[in-house]
């Protein structure tokens, strides 16, 4: 499996037919361990993170794991490869633009990859559509528990597992889940969930993680506390509370709208429709914004003929990596424009030619 | 640093006084620090304790020492970069560092999850019976009876299994 094959797929985090996938684009598990031999990444020279990646490899290697992992040494792969890792969320734009010896045990499936000197030696990633953290979960410790058989991880009978960021001490247990919330953006009740997350300890961000604006109406939410609850409480907290209210709120927006407000949903999805057919130049941002209106006609099924495959590719494969992989070409920012509207062209009037 | 009074215990109450616009600094350990009359509050947060703490200038020459052995990272350095050096560096740093973890991670110190020791198995049934469960109540809000039945019963025939 290469990189550019990864190009040509759907990515399985962006896949349809998950629980709740009219809200719930994706679930995300993330823990992050340290050897217990070796010094965190920021005091380790090069041969140390050369020690502590190859002890990982031979641990995933030695593991079931390894032979539905290829391996990418990403501080030897090209920037377009890594862009388009990051794209598909299968490492981190911070592993991507690190420095020295790293690289990312990646699943076939892209079910889940594993990082090996990003912040911490190690960080066990595993991707979801839609609602289901408990199957993420349950693969991460089935992940955690084969490494840790032939790994020493750094644990403190006090502190947990030990981290290079006092932030993540603990469980090193990150849950995210990736919200589709157009309706509630529209009606203006965004900050009222805004506000309820972050009482709740709970960080919101936009699409790409840390620093990202919410692109496309995609938000992330994200515990930010990893020490003093067990990983079933913090799973518990998203699975039981926090998901099926803001999916419930979000629902009930979506019906407001189309009861109430019919014309002018109408008219934001038929515009988005209009633009995207007919724009022979179009940046990513705008394009994710017209794109997320789509998306909302389609699950609230006032647009026939555009499913709901193609608008996920689309928001995978009009990113810039992804566009110029596989246009096979390295393209500066207005080509990449002009291809990106040929591309949504083609691929949103080829299913409706299809369907119809 | 002992008490400069008793030289005996470890200084734990740190003054510093203006007299005539002279400074003087005394360190003194508590039972010295009770019978001068200085009054200690005792229930004040680990916050409290450390920004009065850092206030005081030996105080932070104190924790300008802490070094750990095994990394050579200060925690003067840790302050600056937010990122530790080494595993042992937990130790090293001591209540200093505990004072940062607690208000980080919402006032809790000790962890209580999975552990090397306490390692959590998958069990297949598990997953399905939260599911079941989820599902139940979720039936149950929306007065789908007739369903919330069913998956009562196939919960049931969970656990029998």
């Amino acid at each position: 499996m290469s990189i550019d094959e990864l190009a040509q797929s759907r990515g399985e985090w962006l896949a349809t037919g998950g629980p709740m996938h009219d809200v719930v684009i994706s679930s995300r598990i993330r823990l992050a361990r340290n050897l217990a031999d070796h010094r965190f990444l920021g005091r380790a020279d090069e041969a140390e993170r050369i020690e502590i990646e190859r002890a990982l490899e031979a641990a995933i290697s030695a593991s079931a794991y390894g032979a539905q992992t290829f391996y990418v040494e990403i501080d030897k792969a090209d920037p377009l490869d890594r862009q388009l890792l990051v794209e598909r969320h299968l490492i981190s734009r911070q592993h991507a633009d690190g420095q020295g010896s790293r690289g990312a045990a990646i699943a076939r499936s892209e079910t889940f990859a594993l990082m090996t000197n990003e912040e911490d030696h190690l960080r066990i990633q595993v991707l979801r559509r839609g609602m289901n953290l408990d199957d993420a979960w349950d693969e991460a410790v089935r992940l955690d528990n084969a490494l840790e058989a032939s790994v020493s991880y750094a644990y403190h009978p006090g502190y947990g597992y030990l981290t290079a960021c006092p932030t993540n001490v603990g469980t090193g247990l990150r849950v995210s889940v990736m919200l589709h919330l157009p309706a509630l953006k529209m009606t203006g009740e965004l900050e009222k969930v805004f506000r309820a997350a972050k009482d709740m300890h709970l960080a919101v961000r936009g699409l790409y993680g840390e620093g990202t604006d919410a692109l496309g109406d995609f938000f992330q939410l994200s515990n930010q506390t990893t020490l003093g609850r067990t990983e079933d409480q913090i799973l518990s907290e998203f699975t039981d509370t926090i998901i099926p209210s803001i999916v419930k709120y979000e629902q009930n927006a979506r019906q407001v709208l189309r009861a109430e407000k019919t014309t002018a949903l109408d008219d934001k999805i038929y515009r988005a429709l209009g633009l995207l057919e007919n724009a022979r130049l179009i940046a990513t941002d705008e394009a994710l914004y017209l794109l997320s209106h789509l998306r909302l006609g389609v699950v609230l099924d006032r647009l026939d003929g555009v499913n709901l495959d193609t608008l996920n590719d689309l928001f995978l494969f009009i990113q810039a990596a992804h566009l110029q992989k596989r246009h096979r070409a390295s393209l500066a920012g207005e080509e990449r424009s002009l291809v990106r509207a040929d591309l949504i062209r083609q691929m949103i009037h080829g299913r409706q030619t299809t369907d119809n | 640093m002992l008490c400069q009074h008793c030289k005996k215990n470890p200084a734990t109450v740190h003054l510093t006084d203006l007299l005539k616009g002279e400074k003087r600094e005394r360190h003194l350990c508590d039972q010295c620090a009770a019978k001068e009359g200085v009054v200690v509050k005792s229930n004040v947060s680990i916050n409290d304790v450390l920004s009065s703490f850092l206030m005081s200038q030996p105080a932070i020459q104190e924790l300008a020492k802490l070094k750990c052995p095994r990394c050579g990272m200060t925690f003067v350095e840790f302050r600056s970069q937010g990122l530790l050096g080494c595993p042992n560096d937990y130790d090293v740093f001591g209540e200093a560092l505990e004072a940062i973890i607690e208000r980080a991670q919402n006032g809790q110190t000790r962890h209580v999850g999975k552990s090397p020791e306490r390692p959590i198995q998958v069990d297949p049934g598990q997953q399905e019976r939260k599911r079941l469960q989820r599902e139940l109540r979720e039936a149950v809000e929306s007065e789908d009876y007739e369903r919330a039945a069913k998956l009562r019963d196939q919960l049931a025939e969970l656990d029998v299994q």
